[in-house]
């Protein structure tokens, strides 16, 4: 069985916003939308569930600064200790204040580059991949509303879109999966 | 409008007076004399696990560290030593306790009213910088800032007169003002300190503290001014709008300047000897934290009376962001300053941070601890920062966390090891904040709290994150 997709496109992104709204306040449901740049309250109104990057990247952060210090522990105190300004390096907690700074760095490098993999996984992407963007104006300045009728009357959507401030409309068939 | 409820003025003005009485407990409770600290001293150690066992631990190793040129007064106590061959260790010990103790209550005047001076300074710098950042989403909440820095009129007069009175010798708080300090052969000379006597000097520090005090109150003068004028503009007239952006402009770069001579002035100068470039920074940190946090505490309080209206949780959020990203700033600086001093432990630096870790171990790392830890914690979640009572714990440990910052400023050059937070430390504390939060208060009922002239205050209303 195939369903109706449609792909409705704006120019300006407040018009996109508030069609998000109309078109959710209708009970359409809305698949997908592409845009050139982020726009900002967008996810809000299609009301997409708060991200988890930022619990991620607490974590990360704490495996960072877990590295750090195990990681000089073994090389600054147990393996090589050294007499530095006098500061001989017996301890760690003693010598902690020469140790703050790589415990900082490298608790920003795991929650930064953990990170952008974790989003680069999660959204799919990876070399080579072939772009989704089903219209290549949505990479310069178009936006694009991708809406699944789910059976509704294509006709009386396709009005209700163009009332929203939509520029084109296209119909498409999709293979339902 | 706002009206000042007669429950706040009673809460302020009962502040006041307990404050004033605490304080006056802590001057009373000064040592008539050196023979009494003697006595004093001599008692304590006879009753061994008596009434005060830190206070014991203290003196016990005050008494060991006391040849160590490590001690704070270690100027005038070295060349005491050489000029009274004769006089007996505890005698030395008593005189130089003696003198501690009569600096205490003065220096917990002095910690309390700079820090709520600090927090009115700090203010108005945010104030400034909304202003000449034409910031879109503040607006709504310049009426609170202006009430906040509006104490910089009081405060700053209060600050004057304890410095007038300690420049006049009322007490010695400073030992860069010691008689014979710059005098060759005297015996408080002290060749660094002769060396610094151009710039540190009574009437030029007076001249100094002066004309800051004042140039900041001509700012905030004219800024209060033209935001109530702009009011009364009629439509499309922007004048005092744009004149307030001038002066903004001009004002910050004449306080960033006046604020780092006045932290060297007024905090680093109690150690002379000693001195950090970022110290400058360091104080604008704390007092820009503190002031921001303030900010929001009243405006969470104008809020939960039902004012603000116009105010969402998305500026609240704005704010609690401020008071985070402020924190881990502020700690930045302290960490930077102390592991370069640590790291390459030259004794004419590192000596600061030795008496503060040898004799204020727990209030030195406790401070770092509520400044960085709880305001990183408790504000970390983007979504705690819109919810009122996380913002009010968060802010209320900052508070308290900068105050002790000050306190562990001021307090190992002046007092040594004989400090306590005891009467005149809370006493001044509580002073001072019945005084801060009646002025504060009583200004902001003396305008509307929308400035409806402004140009942005629609984006501010509209505000949303």
């Amino acid at each position: 069985m195939s369903t109706k997709i449609i792909h409705a496109l704006y120019t300006d992104d407040d018009v996109l916003l508030q069609a998000v709204k109309q078109v959710r306040d209708k009970h359409y449901h809305i698949d997908e939308i592409f845009t050139p740049f982020p726009v900002h309250g967008l996810e809000k109104a299609m009301g997409i569930a708060d991200t988890r990057l930022a619990i991620n990247a607490f974590l990360y952060g704490i495996v960072g600064l877990c590295v750090a210090t195990a990681m000089m522990n073994y090389i600054m105190i147990e393996d090589w200790p050294q007499n530095i300004g006098g500061k001989p390096s017996f301890s760690y907690l003693e010598n902690l204040p020469a140790f703050v700074p790589i415990m900082f760095e490298l608790t920003v490098f795991f929650a930064a580059h953990l990170m952008v993999i974790t989003f680069y996984m999660r959204s799919r992407l990876w070399p080579f991949k072939k772009a989704e963007n089903p219209d290549v104006r949505t990479t310069d300045d178009h936006f694009l509303m991708e809406i699944d009728t789910h059976g509704a009357d294509v006709e009386e959507a396709t009005k209700f879109l163009y009332d929203t401030g939509a520029v084109e409309i296209k119909l498409i068939d999709k293979e339902a999966h | 409008m706002y009206k000042v409820t007669s429950k706040l003025k009673i809460v302020a003005f009962s502040l006041i007076i307990l404050g004033a009485l605490l304080t006056a407990v802590g001057f009373w409770q000064v040592p008539t004399s050196q023979d009494a600290v003697k006595e004093m001293l001599a008692n304590e150690a006879a009753h061994g696990g008596g009434h005060a066992v830190e206070s014991n631990d203290r003196h016990e190793v005050a008494m060991a560290s006391h040849d160590d040129a490590i001690h704070k007064s270690s100027v005038s106590e070295e060349h005491h030593g050489e000029a009274n061959h004769g006089v007996s260790h505890e005698d030395e010990h008593a005189e130089h306790v003696y003198h501690q103790l009569k600096n205490r209550p003065w220096s917990a005047v002095y910690v309390a009213a700079f820090f709520f001076f600090m927090i009115g300074l700090g203010a108005l710098a945010f104030h400034a910088i909304q202003k000449a950042a034409q910031a879109g989403w503040s607006p709504v909440l310049f009426r609170v800032m202006e009430g906040v820095s509006s104490y910089i009129l009081p405060g700053g007069i209060i600050m004057f007169l304890l410095l007038l009175a300690t420049g006049l010798g009322a007490n010695h708080i400073f030992i860069w003002m010691n008689e014979g300090v710059d005098v060759v052969g005297h015996e408080n000379y002290d060749a660094i300190v002769a060396g610094k006597t151009g710039f540190l000097n009574v009437p030029f520090w007076l001249f100094r503290a002066g004309a800051f005090i004042v140039g900041w109150n001509i700012y905030r003068w004219n800024i209060r001014k033209f935001g109530l004028k702009q009011d009364e503009a009629v439509d499309g007239d922007i004048s005092w709008y744009k004149k307030g952006f001038k002066h903004s402009a001009m004002f910050l770069v004449f306080f960033i300047v006046t604020e780092s001579i006045m932290s060297w002035d007024w905090i680093m100068s109690f150690d002379p000897h000693w001195f950090s470039t970022l110290f400058g920074w360091y104080v604008f940190a704390s007092m820009f934290v503190s002031a921001i946090t303030t900010i929001a505490l009243v405006t969470i309080f104008l809020k939960s009376k039902g004012y603000l209206e116009f105010v969402n949780d998305s500026h609240i959020h704005d704010l609690a962001k401020f008071m985070f990203g402020i924190s881990i700033f502020w700690t930045y600086l302290w960490f930077s300053q102390f592991m370069l001093i640590w790291y390459s432990n030259i004794p004419e630096e590192v000596t600061y941070f030795v008496t503060r870790i040898e004799d204020y171990n727990i209030v030195f790392f406790g401070m770092v601890a509520i400044n960085f830890l709880f305001p990183l914690l408790i504000l970390m979640n983007s979504d705690f920062k819109r919810i009122n009572w996380f913002v009010v714990t968060a802010g209320l440990f900052i508070i308290i966390g900068h105050y002790l910052d000050i306190y562990v400023m001021v307090m190992p050059s002046t007092v040594g090891e004989s400090w306590f937070i005891g009467f005149p430390e809370i006493g001044s504390f509580l002073f001072f904040a019945g005084l801060f939060i009646f002025y504060i208060f009583h200004t902001i009922s003396k305008a509307p709290l929308l400035v409806k002239g402004d140009p942005y205050v629609g984006e501010s209303k509209h505000f949303h994150y």
